[in-house]
Order: structure tokens, then C-alpha cells, then sequence
């Protein structure tokens, strides 16, 4: 059953087109991502979704409403984790849950009740007197994903759960995340540009960049659409190798970039030596050449075309995950 | 209406309460600042007389009354802005109520706050020995308060619907407002010139200030009947309030 559908969904700011007719659907139970750098129209997706922007085209149901006809009732059914922070930090976790709570309408009894399961699900309890300003951005995330679970909404929207946040607190959030899909049988529905992230949690993944999806498919073959390994090699002369190796039937596919080729191959151990065969044989000299498995990096790269180690470059900040620049709200 | 939506107005009322308790310069500043401008304002222009006012801080002392509940209940409307910059607008606007119930849970809470400063400065100001005129004066005075209150919290909503930050807030404030004020009869009568006494008839603030005094204060020198300017203060709040809930209502995140 399709809990997330969307038909032509096109939203226009001005004369720029943050999302173009894009058409997906989100199976119930599952947990969906939408993977693409900053700006890529992730966020305007989930606005729409979640009836706080109006579609300039297009439409789209969530838990079977109709996003503009039945914008209640959506509401009603979902949960949302922002971007930015949306906590009241004037207020204590408690009270922001208690806010929440009573906004959605949960009688005195399940308030009591509701309020301490979250907290426990993301280890709050002890802190849950504490002026929100206090806390520190992992714990602020965890109270938003405690609040958005709440109201047992059907579908939950994570909007970059994990952004900004360090190494090991992402770890958990994503423990926590996985747990909620699992113990309350949330469909889950985030949007990462984090590749690892996506890569841990989703079941399924939609490539979105300049406002279209570009494939949607399940982690496992988006990865086997690049091949079972990955050869990564720099040589002398690129444009030469790459000419010579396309001739070559075991090789799935053939990507040149600036600095570098990527093999998708079988078996990538035992071509090791064929390459470096054929390339002695064109008299090129070999600077590099390396076998692993398949991430995310490479399907995006495959996808878009985008290297995400160019715009690394000019990351100063060694933060683990590659990331991209030019934040657009 | 639903139970659901009576919870919602509730909690966005408790909530402002809590955020006005707990922030302790807003309590002390919104206190300290008015009474700053009536024991000092009060004592330099005692000396002077205007025409038809015997006792110079009986007049004030309403006109000080309204600009606490103006500013409180503006500073509420304009403080959709700091939730709109916090995020927290999106947690509001997300949630299955009504829109016309948030602004409602709005309104009422900064209503609350602005009233609860309003009162202590009228204790102040009985206690200074302001000459009051009775029972129904005085309900008439709470009429006008919450009038005040909600027609300020609306304006603020207009001003929160249409500015991105707080530079348009302080324009508004010294170039709308402050002129408006001193137009108004709070801190002097505005009979005496015929100019200031046209102008002041366009000016909203002055029925508001003119109504307040003419119900709470006993002998003094109003340009109207206070049920006169009870009418001009009800049409405005209408129209206030609407504008407000109708931009309110447009704004997206």
C-alpha cells in the first residue's frame, strides 16, 4: 500500500524551479530517503508534503489525503522533523512535548503516558525538566524525533535528521530512528545528503538533484547498477585507457572524471593485473589503482555526474561524511 | 467548535504565561518603563497647567495605562517574527488546528500579559491617589484594556505577516508609533491646538486613550463621551484583528 504518492509535484519560487513533476510513491512501513545535495529541492518537497507550502503544480496524497483538499487530515497523520530546530527553547523537553500533545489533542491519560514512552525511546527522561536552551543539539534532535512520534502519525518526515551533528550522536539518532520504524511501524520518509546515512537506514532511495528525481530504487541495486566492485585508477594518460578498456566485455561501465576513471566490475581483485596488463601494453603509466565495494558515493556520481570530492575540496572543515555547499532554503 | 481546538488555544495561552513569568527582564522592564514615564513625566509637567486639567497625573496616569498595553500586546503580534526565526512557527503550523484557533490562542495571551501589566500600573496609580470615578468607570475601563490589547496584538500580526526581520519592527515604532503616541492625549491634551486636534481625530491611538480616561477618570477633560470612542475602538479592533488573521493566515514558511 502506498502511504506517500505524489503526481507531477512542481513547485516554483519566482522564476526558479525548486521542484519539477516529480512522481514518487512511499510503501507503508518502509523507510524511504531522498538523497542530493543542498539545494536539490528536498526540503521544498517536504514542505509541500507536509501542507506548509502550496504546490504550484501537481498534487499529491499523504496516508490517502489529498495535500490541499484534506490539509487537516494530513496533518493529523503526520510527523515532522524540521531542518532547523523548532523547539520553544523558553520552554523545558517536557513542556515542549506537553505543547505538542495537546496541539494534536491526546486525552489527559495518553498525554501522561505517550509523553514518558518517548522520552524513554530517545533517553531523555532525566532531562526532561531542563530548559530546552540548555541542551545541546544531539539532545535537541532527539526531543524533535521524540515530539514527532507523539501522536502515532502514520508517516514521519525527517527533514536532515543528523545535520550538524557529530559522528556519535548521529549514530544513535540513527539507533533510534531504525527502532521507531520498527517498534511503532512508522513509515519513515527523511531526506539525508548524507550518503552513509542513506545507506544505514533506508530501504529504499530516490536520487533527487536540481528539483527532479533522478532513479528510485531499493540500496542493494542502485549499488549493483554500478557493478558488484568498484576500480578506482589515475594514469598518465586517461582519455587513451578508457578508450582501449570500453572494448572490454567484463566491464559493466566506464566513468571518466576529472582526476580520476571508475571500473564497475566482478570479481575486482582478479582484474587488478588485466588492467595493469593492458595498460603497460598502451605504455601507460599507472599512478594509482584501488577495488572496493560500492557506495553511494559511486551511484551518485553514476547518476548525476557530480563528484562529491570536488566540492570536498573546498571543504575545510574535515567533518567524516562528504557533504556539498550552497545551502538553499 | 472542537474540544481539540479549545486544547490548542489553551496551551498557546499557557504557553506565552510561561515564556512572560519566566523572562524576567520582559517582567521588569514592562513594568519599570511605564512607571518611569509617570513618576517622571508626572512630576516635569505638573508644574505646568494645561486648560480643563486640575490634577496633572489623573490625566496621565491612563494614557500611561494604554501605551504599557500598546507595546506589550504589539511587542506579542511582532513576536511571531522571533518564533517565524526560531523555527517553532513551523511546529505551530503543522499541527491539525485551525489557523483562526492560533491566532486566538495568540491574541489571548498577549491580551493576558499586556492586561497584568496594565493593572499593576493602575494599582501604582491608585495608590499615587488618582482620582477614579466608580464601579462602572472602572468596568468600562476593562472594556477599553482588552479592546487596546487585542487591536495591538492584531497590528502586530500584520506587521510579524509582512516583515522578514526586526529593522522593519523598530521603523514602525519610531516613525509610526511614537508620533502617534504623542498625538494621542497621553501625555498632554491635544485641544488646545486646533492642527493637533484635526490630526488627532484621524489618529486611532488618540479614541483609545481619550475613551480609557474619560471611563476611569472622575472630572477630567475628555474631547469625546467615552461611549463615543468605545464605538471608534470596537470598529478598529474588528477591523485590526481581521487584517491580522487574514495575513496571518497567508503566510507560509
Amino acid at each position: 500500500m502506498d502511504i506517500i504518492k505524489t503526481n507531477n509535484l512542481t513547485k516554483n519560487f519566482d522564476d526558479l524551479t525548486a521542484v519539477d513533476t516529480i512522481s514518487f510513491s512511499v510503501k507503508k512501513g518502509e523507510i524511504f530517503g531522498f538523497l542530493g545535495p543542498n539545494g536539490a529541492g528536498k526540503t521544498t518537497t517536504i514542505k509541500m508534503l507536509t501542507t506548509l507550502l502550496h504546490p504550484t503544480k501537481g498534487s499529491a496524497e499523504v496516508a490517502g489525503f489529498d495535500i490541499i483538499g484534506a490539509r487537516d487530515k494530513v496533518r493529523r497523520n503526520i510527523g515532522v522533523v524540521f531542518q532547523e530546530p523548532a523547539l520553544d527553547i523558553e520552554l523545558t523537553g517536557r513542556e515542549n512535548l506537553e505543547y505538542h500533545a495537546r496541539m494534536y489533542g491526546l486525552s489527559r491519560d495518553k498525554r501522561k503516558t505517550r509523553i514518558e514512552d518517548v522520552l524513554n525511546l530517545v533517553d531523555l527522561e532525566d532531562k526532561k525538566n531542563v530548559l530546552v536552551k540548555n541542551y545541546s543539539g544531539g539532545m535537541k534532535r532527539r526531543l524533535e524525533i521524540a515530539r514527532g512520534l507523539m501522536h502515532y502519525p502514520t508517516v514521519l518526515f525527517l527533514d536532515e535528521p543528523t545535520l550538524g551533528l557529530d559522528a556519535q550522536t548521529r549514530r544513535a539518532i540513527w539507533n533510534y530512528i531504525g527502532k521507531m520504524n520498527k517498534e511503532e511501524g512508522t513509515t519513515i520518509f527523511l531526506t539525508t545528503h548524507y550518503m552513509d546515512e542513506a545507506d544505514f537506514l533506508c530501504d529504499r532511495i530516490g536520487i533527487i538533484d536540481h528539483g527532479s528525481i533522478l532513479v528510485i530504487d531499493s540500496v542493494t541495486n542502485l549499488k549493483n547498477s554500478v557493478g558488484n566492485d568498484v576500480i578506482t585508477l589515475s594514469c598518465s594518460d586517461m582519455v587513451k585507457l578508457v578508450k582501449r578498456l570500453e572494448e572490454e566485455s567484463w566491464i559493466s561501465n566506464i566513468e571518466q572524471h576529472d582526476s580520476f576513471v571508475t571500473l564497475g566490475v566482478e570479481k575486482g581483485e582478479e582484474k587488478i593485473p588485466v588492467i595493469i596488463e593492458i595498460a603497460q601494453s598502451l605504455n601507460i603509466r599507472i599512478k594509482s589503482i584501488s577495488v572496493r565495494k560500492p557506495t553511494l558515493d559511486d551511484v551518485f556520481l553514476h547518476f548525476t555526474g557530480r563528484t562529491m570530492r570536488d566540492q570536498e575540496a573546498t571543504n575545510t572543515t574535515r567533518s567524516a561524511p562528504p557533504r556539498f555547499h550552497g545551502r538553499m532554503r | 467548535m472542537k474540544s481539540v481546538e479549545f486544547q490548542a488555544i489553551y496551551i498557546m495561552w499557557l504557553r506565552q504565561m510561561k515564556r512572560f513569568v519566566r523572562s524576567k527582564s520582559r517582567l521588569v522592564s514592562s513594568i519599570v518603563k511605564p512607571l518611569f514615564f509617570l513618576f517622571i513625566i508626572g512630576s516635569g509637567f505638573r508644574v505646568a497647567t494645561f486648560e480643563g486639567v486640575d490634577d496633572y497625573l489623573s490625566f496621565l496616569a491612563p494614557g500611561i495605562i494604554a501605551m504599557a498595553i500598546l507595546f506589550s500586546s504589539m511587542f506579542t503580534g511582532i513576536s511571531v517574527l522571533w518564533d517565524k526565526q526560531f523555527g517553532f512557527l513551523q511546529e505551530v503550523l503543522v499541527a491539525p488546528v485551525s489557523r483562526f484557533s492560533i491566532i486566538i490562542g495568540r491574541t489571548l495571551g498577549g491580551a493576558t500579559v499586556a492586561l497584568i501589566q496594565g493593572f499593576i500600573i493602575l494599582l501604582i496609580a491608585l495608590g499615587l491617589g488618582v482620582k477614579i470615578s466608580g464601579v462602572f468607570g472602572l468596568l468600562l475601563t476593562f472594556v477599553f484594556m482588552i479592546l487596546i490589547a487585542f487591536t495591538a496584538v492584531g497590528f502586530g500580526l500584520v506587521l510579524a505577516s509582512k516583515m522578514e526581520d526586526f529593522q522593519g519592527f523598530q521603523l514602525i515604532m519610531n516613525l509610526l508609533i511614537m508620533p502617534l503616541l504623542f498625538l494621542s492625549s497621553a501625555f498632554f491634551p491635544v485641544t488646545a491646538n486646533p492642527t493637533m486636534k484635526t490630526i488627532s481625530s484621524f489618529n486611532p491611538l488618540f479614541y483609545r486613550v481619550d475613551g480609557l480616561r474619560g471611563s476611569l477618570i472622575i472630572d477630567t477633560a475628555t474631547v469625546n463621551p467615552p461611549l463615543l470612542d468605545l464605538l471608534v475602538v470596537l470598529v478598529v479592533c474588528i477591523i485590526m484583528m481581521g487584517l491580522g488573521s487574514y495575513f496571518f493566515s497567508k503566510s507560509e514558511v
